[in-house]
């Protein structure tokens, strides 16, 4: 083989390093720790997933430029799951035997959670799930920083039910999240005198929503309450507004904007319709527009940057929080900083994890979609998760394993 | 009386869907017996380049009505001198191959357009039946359905061009032996399959989102449909998706539209067992 200048050089820059390596423990740093994640990157949930992989990015390389943890840098294994479920079990399984990954921070869908979630517990690897999301998870091992419904649900119904009245209408996506949710609006709409004409499912792929305009029609609702959920669904509200409704029956939602819908969407399709949840691009403080300055100057664009992609964000860094904390990443005594109320105050506001039900209270902002922008209306700082909490005391039950259900 | 009007809209709009993104199909497969599986994908494509016509300026009806045929169509004329013309009369190694298209294509457009969902808003405002609000733009699918029914049949039924279309996919040889090469006919008749495609993908662009396995979702209902049908173009494909329609909607409207596909399918399965060689094989046997 011709030796060519540049070969030489890598050769000898590489044993340069291979020479240079043995002399450096002073500064060593040791292995660093790896944060491993599993997420939609495209695919029908890349609304979803898109931001948060980037968010994700965004949190390693702070937490990296800050030092890293515990003098060790973090080295980020990021899997795309495309979108389908059969992925999510296929990397999780890599991420804990051959990444060997000391925590893991992933999983958008209900499905995709649950899909999951037990490899890790079997594998002692501890587990953020940052997405809102139906509630009720009680695992030691899962720590759950979005919403549930008990903090995002309650005050859209509460305030569409004040403002329009007690008739609603619910459509829900056709899988464990559509499903436990549309039972906690049911919960809250009999808590205050309403009723729930009906409960129409759709599976995600479903798109076309005419036969069941005409039926929300016929039923005359006060309101309809959405938990629909990617890409496909997004044609209801294209479609609902293409009949003229949005003029007649107003709109309430579990998941609108969470995937930026209110941008795909027109300000005429979109305008009016009432969430609640935990971000808004319009928080006004210190902390949100710090947020966004410094995603602007890595990503050149804050618009897509949503209400999931800031919790990934915010639960990253009540893992740091906890390490630091800590002082070690071994598992037990992790455990003990994560039940010792850690906070951190985020883009979204303070995130306090509780230690009962390791989810998180938050701050809950009511939000109506005015010109593609989530405007806020109210903001009730520190929302505790009580639906899960009626359910789960992780304090006394530490092996308990299940998600629990409201009954209705 | 005025939700009955409604169920009726509804039910005229779902057989105009499945007679638009049957047509091309029904023309390549029934008068061609080639099994085209990138159907679905051509479909899309017409979605695409009405989506990206409309995006850089073009009017929304003529980027759906002349650019996406063209564009599908063009695309259509490649394919059928580069892979299909070499596999007339072998249906296994053309379902394999336009399988493997039908994977091709979905990569190149990820790569294009990237894996997200893209749509644009119908540019019909909606309207009033009683006290019922109803998309504007589904009278328009259902006016194109009809339209583009009406002149598949007058162009195979009263012009030279169909006569001689017809004539190919019955007999080559006599029409060879009459002055007419086959193989054009062929070529052109693909072509002309993949620009109904490219058609429908415009029409239906702004009611779904699109993503680049959207042609999943059409080839599945437009082949139940086709095949159903039967050997007359028109007359079947026309026949089973009044049967569909009516029945995925009636259905739909009394549970859900799941319980509506399901349906359908069920009955696909039921006219196929009683009639193997589809409605027009036992009825309407002359027409066209």
């Amino acid at each position: 083989m011709a030796i060519s200048r540049r070969t030489l050089l890598s050769a000898a820059g590489s044993s340069a390093v291979a020479v240079s390596f043995p002399f450096r423990p002073a500064i060593a740093q040791g292995a660093p720790i790896k944060l491993g994640s599993i997420l939609d990157n495209s695919g029908n949930l890349d609304i979803y997933g898109k931001p948060m992989v980037m968010a994700t990015a965004m949190a390693v390389e702070e937490l990296n430029t800050a030092g890293g943890l515990l003098g060790r840098k973090i080295e980020l294994k990021q899997y795309d799951s495309q979108s389908d479920i059969a992925l999510y079990t296929k990397f999780a399984q890599q991420l804990v035997r051959e990444d060997k990954v000391d925590v893991v921070h992933g999983g958008i869908t209900s499905a995709s959670r649950e899909a999951v979630r037990q490899t890790f517990r079997r594998a002692n690897t501890l587990y953020f799930y940052n997405v809102l999301y139906e509630g009720g998870v009680c695992d030691r091992n899962c720590m759950v920083t979005g919403t549930t419904p008990a903090q995002a649900v309650e005050p859209v119904i509460d305030h569409a039910m004040k403002q329009w009245g007690n008739k609603i209408y619910t459509l829900a996506a056709d899988y464990n999240y559509g499903q436990i949710t549309a039972k906690w609006v049911q919960h809250y709409v009999e808590q205050r005198r309403g009723t729930v004409l009906k409960t129409d499912f759709f599976p995600l792929d479903v798109a076309d929503f005419g036969s069941t305009i005409a039926k929300i029609q016929e039923a005359q609702p006060n309101f309809v309450v959405a938990a629909l959920v990617g890409g496909a669904h997004l044609s209801f509200f294209r479609q609902w507004a293409a009949s003229g409704m949005t003029k007649k029956i107003p709109l309430a939602s579990t998941t609108f904007g969470v995937g930026n819908e209110h941008l795909a969407l027109s300000p005429a399709e979109g305008d009016g319709i009432l969430i609640a949840g935990n971000y808004s691009q319009e928080i006004n403080t210190p902390a949100n527009k710090d947020f966004l300055a410094r995603w602007q100057k890595k990503f050149g664009e804050t618009k897509i940057v949503h209400e999931i992609a800031v919790s990934q964000y915010q639960g990253i860094m009540l893992w740091a929080e906890c390490v630091k904390k800590a002082g070690t990443i071994e598992r037990e005594a992790l455990l003990k900083a994560i039940e010792s109320n850690p906070k951190i105050e985020g883009p979204a506001g303070t995130v306090a994890l509780e230690a009962k039900t390791h989810h998180a209270a938050l701050d809950i902002q009511l939000m109506e979609v005015k010109g593609q922008k989530l405007t806020i209306l109210q903001t009730a700082k520190q929302r505790p998760p009580s639906d899960t909490a009626q359910f789960c005391d992780l304090a006394k039950n530490p092996n308990e394993n299940k998600q629990f259900e409201v009954k209705t | 009386m005025d939700y009955a009007a409604v169920v009726l809209l509804e039910v005229c709009y779902m057989i105009a869907f499945l007679a638009l993104i049957s047509a091309g199909l029904a023309i390549v497969f029934g008068m061609m017996r080639v099994i085209n599986l990138a159907h679905g994908e051509f479909v899309m494509l017409g979605g695409y380049a009405t989506i990206a016509a409309s995006k850089a300026g073009i009017n929304i009806y003529f980027a759906m009505l002349v650019i996406a045929p063209v564009v599908v169509g063009v695309i259509g004329l490649v394919v059928e001198r580069l892979i299909v013309r070499f596999l007339y009369g072998r249906i296994i190694d053309t379902m394999l191959a336009t399988w493997g298209l039908s994977l091709l294509l979905i990569g190149l457009v990820t790569l294009i357009f990237g894996n997200t969902a893209v749509s644009v808003p119908a540019p019909i405002p909606g309207y009033q039946v009683g006290r019922y609000q109803m998309g504007g733009y589904n009278l328009f699918v259902i006016a194109i359905a009809i339209l583009l029914m009406l002149g598949m049949w007058l162009v195979l039924r009263y012009t030279r061009v169909g006569l001689v279309a017809r004539g190919a996919m019955q007999g080559a040889d006599v029409v060879a032996a009459l002055g007419h090469n086959p193989k054009t006919i062929y070529m052109l008749t693909f072509t002309a399959g993949a620009a109904l495609s490219g058609l429908a993908g415009g029409v239906m662009a702004p009611l779904t989102g699109l993503l680049p396995s959207v042609g999943g979702a059409y080839i599945a209902k437009a082949f139940i449909t086709v095949i159903t049908g039967g050997a007359a173009v028109i007359a079947g494909t026309l026949s089973t998706s009044a049967l569909f329609g009516t029945v995925n909607q009636l259905v739909s409207f009394a549970s859900t539209p799941v319980i509506g596909e399901i349906a359908m399918l069920a009955l696909a399965l039921v006219l196929l067992r009683l009639m193997p060689q589809g409605v027009t094989g036992r009825l309407f046997r002359n027409s066209t």
